[in-house]
Formats: C-alpha cells, structure tokens, sequence
C-alpha cells in the first residue's frame, strides 16, 4: 500500500491536568519521537487550567510543526461562563490556526471559516454531517459510542462530502461531562476553590464500586471510561471503511511507544496479535474495550469480527 | 412580568389528560420509540394515540409539544422524519428537537410548525442558541439544569428566542445530551435509543441481613441498609468509593429532587417564557398533584400574591430536594 493512502494516526488533546513541564516534554517526544500526522493540543476540560499552559502553545505548535506534524487546537467542551465564551470567540476569530471545536457555542463564530469537528460533538448522523460539512467542517471525529454500522455510513458520506473522518482506536472513552466538578467533589471541595486537586491524578481517579471492582475515571467535569478502548485488531475494518484517521488519547504510558505500535499495523508491518503482545508490554493499567465498536456495552471486549463497509 | 406557560409531562394519553385538567398550558410527549429521550417500556403514544390526544388537548386549550429529540444514529434517520412527518400531520404545536439534521428537516419540511431546542442540544451559552435560532429558526430554548438565576436572566436578555427552564422533578446531573454512562454498562444509549438505565438491565439483590444491593448490568449501582428506602440503580446517582474519600459516597450527587418553587418569582421575573415540570415516567396522581399545585403558585403570583410555597415543597416530602445549580454557583 503506498504511503500516501495510509491512516492518518492523530493526538487527541491531552483530556487530564499535567503539569506544564510534562506536557512540554509530553509534546517534545510526540515530535521527535512518534510517527504520528496530527497532534492536538489546548485545554478540552476545564477553562480554569488553561491559563498554565497558554504561553506553552507557541513553542509547542512550532516544535510539533518542526517535528512533521499537523498541529490543530482544540476548544473547550463545556462553554458557560463569560470567560470561556470569550475564549471561544478568540479561537474563533479568522487565523491560520486549524481548530476543532467541542461545543455548539462555537458554531455561531465560525462562519466561513473552515473547522474540524470534535468527538464531543454529538455528530451521529448523515444529516448532521452534511449540514455542518455545509458550514465549513472539514473533519469529524466521532463520538466515542458509535457504532461501527453508522460510522461505516459516516465515512462513505463523508466521502462524498469531500470531508475526512476519524475515530478514537485508544485510550479511555470520555462518557459525560457535568457542571460539577467530581474533582473537587471527591475532596469536600467545589469547582471555585478546587485548588487544582485534579493535578494528582495524572490518568484520572478511579472510581470504585461498592464491592471494589473498578468501574469508571473522574476527570474534573468530565467521567471517562476506567477500561482503555483498544481498536488494534479493528483497524483494517477502519481503513476498509473508509475513515481517514485514528486517534489516540494520552495517558502516562508510553504514548510514543503506542503510536509506534499503531503505526506498524496501520502500514502492514505489524499483525494485530503481534501488536496486541507488544501493548501487553507496557502497563496499561486498566482493561481494553471495544464494546461500543460492536453496538454492545461499551466496557467490553469482544472477539474481532468484520464489519462491512457502507 | 409574563404570563408564563406550564409544561407539562405527559407519559401517556390519560397522563396528558390530567395534565390538561390540572391546568396545563402546554404538555410534551413522545411517540414509543427511539425518538425521544424517555423510551422507556409502557410509556409514550402511538400515532392513533397522539391524534386523538392532541384533540383532547387543543380543545381545552392546551398546546402539545412533541419530543422528537435524541440523536438519530447514521442508518436510522428515516424513523426521526417519519415521527416528524406523523407530529406534523397530526398537528403538534411545537418539536422539541436536539439533532442538527432533525432540526433542518423540520425547519425545511414544515417551517410552519414551531422549534424548540431541547435541553439535550447542551445549547449553554447565548451563542450556541443564536447559532440554532439563526440556522433553524427555534423559537423557544430549554435551557440545561446547570445555570444560576442571574444566569439565566442575563441569558434570556442575550437571546433571541424564548427561555424555557426546569423547575420540578428528577434532577439531571450529567450534560443532557453528553452523557453515554448507561451505554458504556448496558449497550442501550441515552442519546441514540432515548434509554437511561435500562429496567431489563436493572437487578434488586437482597441479602441475609436485609440489606438490598442494586446493579445496572454487571455493576453494583449501590447498597441500602434495611432502614433505607433503595432508590432506584441510576449511574449518576450511585455511591462508589475513592482513594480521595473517606468511604463510599456519592460520587456525583445524592439521589435528590429538584424542586425550584421558592425561586418561582424570581424565575419568572427572569424572564423565562415557560416552566417545565419533568416526569413523564410518573404516575398520573404525581402529575395530578405537581401540576396543580405550580398552577396554583403561577396564578397567585401573577395576580401578585405570594405563592404557597409550603404545598409545593410538600411535593417532595420525604425526599431530599435540591435547588441544584439554579439557586448558587457553589453547587459546581
């Protein structure tokens, strides 16, 4: 297969509070070191960690640029206060910057202007994508719970829309997003004197069940999956059906080494089952899950089978 | 001040009927199946149904706002244009929508008919809604359970279209709309198959001691001792344990109400067009009862009198309840 018509293998914008320092290193291995196309960066969560990595973004866009990548930046997911509206209309306003937005509140600045769509978009259907394909979107990443049925029609559409596609094939799934932060909750605190608890949680906090199995991630505003989705064996299906780009989610682990995984498969130098043995190796602490792929619970794990293409 | 309009729920036809005997100014229903956000078992109309009660209802002056606002998945989109199609034959007075696709077919399919944007639209901020209004001429926004009241006042000057809020009933702690937690456990999705918590996903476990453990597929949800009345086994409203807490708690918020009677004046002199009471999974007695009573509290304060905020907190008795995130910021 020529290189050209490979997968495109992205960063998501990195979903936890890190330290600036990590995130500056974070950001300087993907560069040098991950044989990735598009790396994500802004703050998606919450609006009041973004001013640690702010005067970051520069440095960081023109080093992943330096290093080959794309670099898009992406918006916050939940827009309420003055504030995060001004932010939104800052981002919005006309530059070179390629952005992809999270929320509708961004949609009413963004006439003319080409965007990418975020995966906490609720983009579920055809009709959806055209319409916003109408207003200028050029991509869409997916939502996490999607269907591979509808995400095989999302991809033929989008073709025929002149758009490209995405899904997340790693890292765990954002599930809901809250006013409330269940950060500062899990501490006697609220959002307004949160002290930034969050930062102690570099991959999110586990929440348990009563009988302690491990259940779901907290995140700020936001609950994420405890399982990691793993679409390894899926790829093929992915690229068969015509979805341009595969994302992965930070987390501690070694993402470099992951994306390498990712990346062999998707060029053919890799078995999905020598991959999988390979992940195996570097201390994912958490289940894999593919259920939502399959229509079915979306913590869980099922036997690859094929899924035709639309 | 507005006249505001009660809306209120309406989970089948003798539901909507009571509704509209108890004073109702508008109700809001659904057709029995994946189009809208309460498909639940024994619950919604079907087209025969909604026919008949829409005309039950228009002649005692009572609108009829159909739901038709989840997500269609890509596939299915036929089934959400053919419950528009039926509302629009049948002549409901609004759509009640949340989908970008769904809202274009009906604002270039029956641009006749009224659009409000559903709290499942996550619409939060002025210029989400502008963008909805300018894009698909809604009328009417319901806002998401997550502002203040100076919020939503400063909110309904800053909008071109009327405000409708939440003022009773169960009290939505996620996003409406961003939330996929019953599809991660159970396979069924709040957005795209209109199911929260699923009863066939749902067990009650009791064990020697009398204790009454509840599940959600292959979770434990939450354990009540034999004193405690065991609520029923919804994500958000579990107790978990964290390394950060001291013991199991509620992780997102206790199972609680959300009853906003005693911010009624101060809502309406918000600004706000219309009042929702949610609940059309309850008995027609609850709805009886609740819509009454906000009838009764509206008119009184319309005609400047206070209202008899006591009747209304008496709704919950037994229950704890919450003014949530209307009342003050410290809720986030």
């Amino acid at each position: 297969m020529a290189v050209s018509e490979l997968m495109k293998l992205t960063i998501a914008p990195i979903p936890f509070h890190w330290d600036a320092q990590t995130k500056l290193d974070f950001y300087a291995r993907i560069a040098d070191e991950a044989p990735v196309d598009v790396v994500h960066i802004g703050e998606v969560i919450c609006s009041k960690r973004a001013p640690f990595f702010e005067k970051h973004y520069d440095t960081v866009a023109e080093r992943l640029t330096r290093g080959g990548k794309t670099v898009v930046f992406s918006t916050l997911a939940e827009v309420m206060l003055p504030r995060e509206r001004k932010m939104i209309a800052s981002y919005c306003a006309p530059s070179e910057l390629l952005l992809e937005i999270n929320d509708s509140s961004a949609l009413w600045h963004l006439e003319g202007r080409p965007f990418r769509v975020g995966p906490l978009m609720n983009v579920y259907n055809e009709a959806t994508m055209a319409y916003l394909a109408g207003l200028g979107a050029t991509h869409f990443s997916l939502p996490a719970e999607l269907p591979a049925s509808s995400a095989a029609i999302l991809a033929a559409t989008a073709k025929s829309l002149g758009v490209t596609t995405e899904v997340q094939v790693f890292g765990r799934a954002s599930l809901a997003l809250s006013a409330r932060c269940y950060h500062a909750r899990a501490h006697n605190r609220i959002k307004d004197n949160c002290q930034f608890v969050c930062e102690e949680d570099p991959d999110g906090m586990p929440l348990k069940t009563l009988d302690s199995e491990d259940f779901l991630i907290v995140n700020g505003i936001q609950t994420m999956s405890n399982s990691y989705v793993n679409l390894l064996p899926e790829l093929e299906d992915i690229r068969d059906m015509g979805i341009t780009h595969v994302r992965l989610v930070p987390h501690t682990q070694d993402m470099v080494a992951i994306s390498r995984i990712f990346h062999r498969v998707i060029a053919g130098d890799l078995s999905p089952d020598e991959a999988e043995r390979t992940l195996a190796t570097l201390n994912i602490p958490a289940p894999f899950s593919n259920g939502f792929w399959y229509g079915a619970p979306g913590h869980q794990r099922l036997a690859h089978k094929p899924v035709a293409a639309a | 001040m507005i006249r505001p309009e009660l809306v209120c729920p309406a989970g089948t036809p003798s539901a909507m009927r009571t509704a509209v005997d108890a004073g109702a100014d508008a109700v809001y229903c659904g057709f029995q199946n994946a189009t809208n956000a309460r498909n639940f078992p024994g619950l919604n109309f079907t087209v025969p149904e909604l026919e008949k009660s829409v005309a039950g209802a228009h002649a005692h002056g009572t609108k009829v706002l159909l739901a038709v606002n989840t997500f269609p998945p890509a596939g299915k989109v036929d089934l959400w244009k053919e419950a528009v199609d039926a509302g629009s034959r049948i002549g409901v007075d609004a759509f009640i929508v949340a989908d970008i696709g769904v809202a274009d077919y009906i604002h270039r399919t029956h641009p006749d008919i009224r659009l409000h944007l559903s709290v499942q639209a996550a619409a939060s901020t002025p210029e989400a809604i502008r963008f909805y209004c300018r894009e698909f001429n809604v009328k009417r926004v319901v806002l998401p359970r997550i502002l203040t009241v100076p919020e939503i006042r400063d909110m309904a000057a800053a909008i071109p279209c009327e405000v409708e809020t939440f003022i009773f009933g169960n009290h939505g702690l996620m996003v409406e709309g961003r939330c996929s937690l019953t599809n991660y456990i159970t396979g069924l999705s709040t957005n795209m198959d209109g199911v929260c918590s699923p009863a066939a996903d749902v067990q009650y476990i009791r064990d020697d001691a009398g204790n009454m453990t509840t599940r959600l597929g292959a979770f434990t949800i939450d354990c009540f001792s034999c004193s405690e009345n065991a609520g029923y086994p919804t994500i958000c409203k579990g107790r978990y344990q964290a390394a950060a807490h001291e013991g199991p708690y509620y992780a997102f918020e206790e199972p609680i109400s959300l009853n906003l009677s005693a911010l009624l004046p101060d809502l309406m002199s918000a600004g706000v067009t219309a009042l929702k009471i949610e609940g059309r999974q309850r008995s027609r007695a609850y709805v009886k009862k609740v819509v009454g009573a906000f009838r009764k509290a509206v008119d009184s304060i319309m005609a400047g009198n206070d209202p008899e905020i006591a009747a209304l907190i008496a709704l919950t008795e037994g229950q704890k309840q919450t003014e949530g995130a209307f009342k003050s910021k410290t809720w986030r």
